[in-house]
C-alpha cells in the first residue's frame, strides 16, 4: 500500500463537491502527514534501541576488551592488539575444548536428524489420536535442560547409574561415563538428543505433510519403491526444512552449556577437561580465572566458528539439493514447493 | 527399517490393500490405515521421552539406595516428602520460582509486544530502510548471546544491578527471532485494503495498528508468547552468572541442588522432578498451540 498516495486521496475526494470539509486544518494535515511518515519508525525503534544495547554494543565490546589485557576485579589494562587471540590459539585447552564441541555436537546432530526424519515418517500417517503422539514425542522439550541434565547425570552415573546397573546385568563391564572421553561426549549428547528430536521431529513432519499425495501415487503407479519414493521425494521436497533443522540444530549445539556443566558440578568439564565445550571454557575463563581479556578472545573465535560452520552448512546442503534436483522427480519436487509457498 | 517404508509409504500413496493377507494387513497396515508396528513404534517414542521424567519421580520419592538396585525399581517409593523438605532446606525454592515466574512474564510482554509493533511495521506499512532494516534483523539472528556475556557483566556490575533480577530481564527484552516470526505471519494475514480502508475512515496509525492489525496478529502472538516464556524460563549461563544463590531462578537454584559438597540424588531428582511441574502443566494446557506452532513456524521459516 502506499499511504502518500491515500492520503492525497482522502484529501483531495471532498474538492469536487459542494463544500470543502471544514476539517483538516493545516496543523491536523500536518500531524496526519507526519503521523503517516514517522510511525513505521516509531513501531521499529523499541527493537532497534533495546537491541542496540543488549546484543549490537556487548558484540562490539568484547572485541575491545579482547584486545586488552582485561581482569575481572581489576579492569581494563594494557592494550596488547591480537594478543589475546595469539595466545588461545596456542592454548592446547582450547583446541581441546573445540575437539571437544565438535565432536558432541557430531553426536548429537546427526543421530538427531535422522532419528528425528524416522519419528516424522512414523507420524506422517492416517493416525488415531494424532495430537496425543504428537504430543508424547514432544514432552522432553519442557523439561529444562538443567532438569535434563540433572536426570541423566544420575541415569549415567558411574557407580551407582541405571544405565550401568542394567549393562552389569548383561555381564558388561561398567563404563566410565564421566571419566573417559568418548562415553561422556556420548552422555551429553545423549542429553541433547533426547530433548530436540521429538522438536525436530515436528518440525520436518510439517514440511512431509505438505507434500501433495498425488505426487506419491503417480510415483508408485510408475513403480516407485518405498525406499525410492522416501529419497526421491519426501527427502528433497522437505530440503528447505531439513536446511533449517541443520543450521539451528548447529547453532544450538556449539552453545551447549548448561549439559557439560551439570554432568560434572566440581570440574568445569570433566577431570581431564575432556567434555569441556567452548562456552564452558569460555566461562572458566573469563569467571573461574577472571581473564577477561582472553575470554572475549574466545567468544569472538566461537562467533567465527559458527559463522563458518552455518556457511559450510549451507553450501554443503545446497550442493545436495541440486544433486537431487537432477533425479526424474524434479517436477513433481518443484511442484511441491510450489504449493506451500 | 524396509517395513516401516513400506508401511508409510502404503498409506501416502493409499494403494489398495493385498487382499488375502489379513495378518500381514493388521502388523503392518494396508494403505489407510496404520498396522500395529506403527502404534507399537509410537508407543515406543512414548516411552522414550516418559522414561527419564518417570525415573525422576521414581528416584526422587525413594531413598539414594534405589541407586543401587540391579534392576532400577519401577514405581515411586514412599519417600517423597522427606526429599521435598529436604529440596526446600537447601534451596529457596519459592523465591526462585517466583523469581522465574516474574521474569519469565516480564521478557514475555516485552518481546511480544515489541515484536508486534516491528513485525507489523516490517510487514506492512511503506517507509525508507525498510527491506535493510529488515535484512539487518535476520541477520542479527544468527548472534550468539552468549558472545556478550562478558560486557554485559560489566555493565551489570556497573550499574549494581547483579544480584537483581532485572540484570536477567534487560538483555532479552527483544529477540531478532520475534520481530522475524511476526512479521512472516503479518505479512500474509492482514490484506492491504483492510488497512487502507481504516485509514480512509480517518484512523490514525496507531489506531490502525490496534484495531486492524492487533486483532489479526493475535494467533501468532499466543505462539510467541509460548517459545519467548520457554526461552526464557529455561535460560542458564546469564543468570547463573548475574544472580547470586540466595536470590536465583529456578534453574540455577536447582544447579545449586549438583553441585553441592555431598549429593544426595534422590533429592537431586526430586528437585527435577518438582521443577518440571510448571512447564508440564503448561504443556498440557497448550500443548497444541505449541505444536502448531512449531509446524506453522517450519512452513514459514
Amino acid at each position: 500500500m502506499d499511504c502518500e498516495n491515500v492520503m492525497t486521496v482522502t484529501i483531495k475526494r471532498p474538492a469536487p463537491a459542494a463544500a470543502p470539509p471544514k476539517a483538516k486544518s493545516p496543523l491536523r494535515y500536518r500531524l496526519s502527514s507526519w503521523d503517516l511518515k514517522f510511525s513505521p519508525y516509531l513501531y521499529i525503534s523499541p527493537f532497534f534501541l533495546l537491541f542496540a544495547l543488549v546484543g549490537l554494543f556487548p558484540l562490539v565490546y568484547t572485541f575491545w576488551v579482547s584486545l586488552h589485557d582485561w581482569h575481572l576485579l581489576k579492569g581494563q589494562g594494557e592494550f596488547i592488539g591480537l594478543g589475546n587471540f595469539a595466545t588461545v590459539l596456542q592454548d592446547r585447552f582450547f583446541w581441546n575444548s573445540l575437539g571437544n564441541t565438535m565432536s558432541i555436537f557430531l553426536l548429537s546432530a546427526i543421530p538427531q536428524l535422522i532419528g528425528a526424519l524416522f519419528i516424522a515418517a512414523v507420524l506422517d500417517q492416517n493416525l488415531r489420536a494424532k495430537t496425543f503422539w504428537r504430543m508424547s514425542v514432544l514432552l522432553p522439550y519442557v523439561v529444562t535442560p538443567v532438569a535434563v541434565a540433572m536426570i541423566f547425570t544420575n541415569m549415567f552415573g558411574e557407580e551407582q547409574g541405571l544405565i550401568n546397573n542394567v549393562l552389569g546385568n548383561f555381564g558388561i563391564d561398567p563404563v566410565n561415563w564421566r571419566t573417559d572421553t568418548l562415553p561422556s561426549h556420548i552422555a551429553i549428547a545423549t542429553m541433547v538428543n533426547w530433548r530436540w528430536t521429538g522438536y525436530n521431529a515436528l518440525i520436518l513432519l510439517a514440511a512431509m505433510q505438505a507434500v501433495p499425495r498425488d505426487i506419491y501415487e503417480s510415483a508408485a503407479i510408475d513403480g516407485a519403491g518405498a525406499f525410492r519414493r522416501f529419497f526421491s521425494i519426501t527427502l528433497p521436497s522437505i530440503r528447505p526444512t531439513m536446511i533449517f533443522v541443520i543450521i539451528t540444530s548447529t547453532i544450538g549445539g556449539l552453545q551447549i552449556f548448561a549439559e557439560p556443566r551439570l554432568f560434572d558440578p566440581t570440574d568445569p568439564g570433566g577431570p581431564q577437561r575432556n567434555f569441556q565445550t567452548t562456552v564452558l571454557y569460555l566461562w572458566e575463563m573469563g569467571f573461574q580465572r577472571n581473564n577477561f581479556g582472553k575470554a572475549s578472545a574466545i567468544a569472538w573465535l566461537l562467533f567465527l566458528l559458527i559463522v563458518i560452520i552455518g556457511i559450510v552448512n549451507f553450501s554443503i546442503s545446497k550442493r545436495i539439493a541440486s544433486a537431487d534436483s537432477k533425479k526424474p522427480t524434479n517436477r513433481a519436487q518443484r511442484r511441491a514447493e510450489g504449493k506451500r509457498k | 527399517m524396509s517395513i516401516l517404508e513400506k508401511n508409510t509409504a502404503g498409506n501416502k500413496t493409499s494403494a489398495p490393500s493385498r487382499p488375502g493377507r489379513p495378518f500381514r494387513q493388521r502388523i503392518f497396515g494396508n494403505g489407510l490405515k496404520p498396522g500395529y508396528l506403527t502404534y507399537g513404534l509410537l508407543l515406543a517414542f512414548f516411552l522414550g521421552s516418559a522414561y527419564p521424567l518417570w525415573w525422576s519421580v521414581v528416584v526422587g520419592s525413594r531413598t539414594n539406595e534405589a541407586l543401587g538396585l540391579d534392576w532400577p525399581p519401577l514405581l515411586p517409593g514412599g519417600n517423597f516428602w522427606t526429599n521435598v523438605g529436604e529440596v526446600f532446606d537447601t534451596i529457596p525454592f519459592w523465591t526462585a520460582l517466583g523469581n522465574s515466574i516474574l521474569i519469565s512474564t516480564i521478557i514475555t510482554v516485552s518481546v511480544v509486544t515489541f515484536s508486534t509493533l516491528a513485525g507489523y511495521a516490517f510487514a506492512k506499512l511503506k517507509f525508507r530502510g525498510n527491506g535493510v532494516l529488515m535484512v539487518a534483523v535476520v541477520a542479527t539472528m544468527a548472534i550468539p548471546t552468549q558472545l556478550g556475556i562478558i560486557p554485559l557483566f560489566m555493565v551489570m556490575r556497573t550499574f549494581g544491578w547483579t544480584g537483581e533480577i532485572g540484570a536477567v530481564i534487560i538483555p532479552t527484552l527483544v529477540t531478532a527471532f520475534g520481530v522475524f516470526f511476526m512479521r512472516q505471519y503479518l505479512v500474509d494475514v492482514i490484506p492491504d485494503e483492510l488497512i487502507e480502508s481504516a485509514r480512509m475512515d480517518g484512523a490514525n496509525m496507531i489506531r490502525t495498528f490496534w484495531h486492524v492489525a492487533l486483532p489479526a496478529a493475535k494467533p501468532a502472538m499466543a505462539i510467541l508468547s509460548l517459545f519467548t516464556f520457554m526461552m526464557a524460563w529455561t535460560d542458564f549461563l546469564w543468570p547463573l552468572l548475574v544472580l547470586n544463590a540466595d536470590n536465583p531462578t529456578l534453574q540455577t537454584a536447582l544447579s545449586q541442588l549438583q553441585s553441592s559438597r555431598y549429593v544426595d540424588y534422590s533429592v537431586v531428582l526430586t528437585g527435577a522432578a518438582l521443577a518440571t511441574i510448571p512447564l508440564l502443566v503448561l504443556f498440557v494446557l497448550a500443548g497444541k498451540q505449541l505444536i502448531s506452532g512449531i509446524m506453522q513456524g517450519a512452513v514459514k521459516g
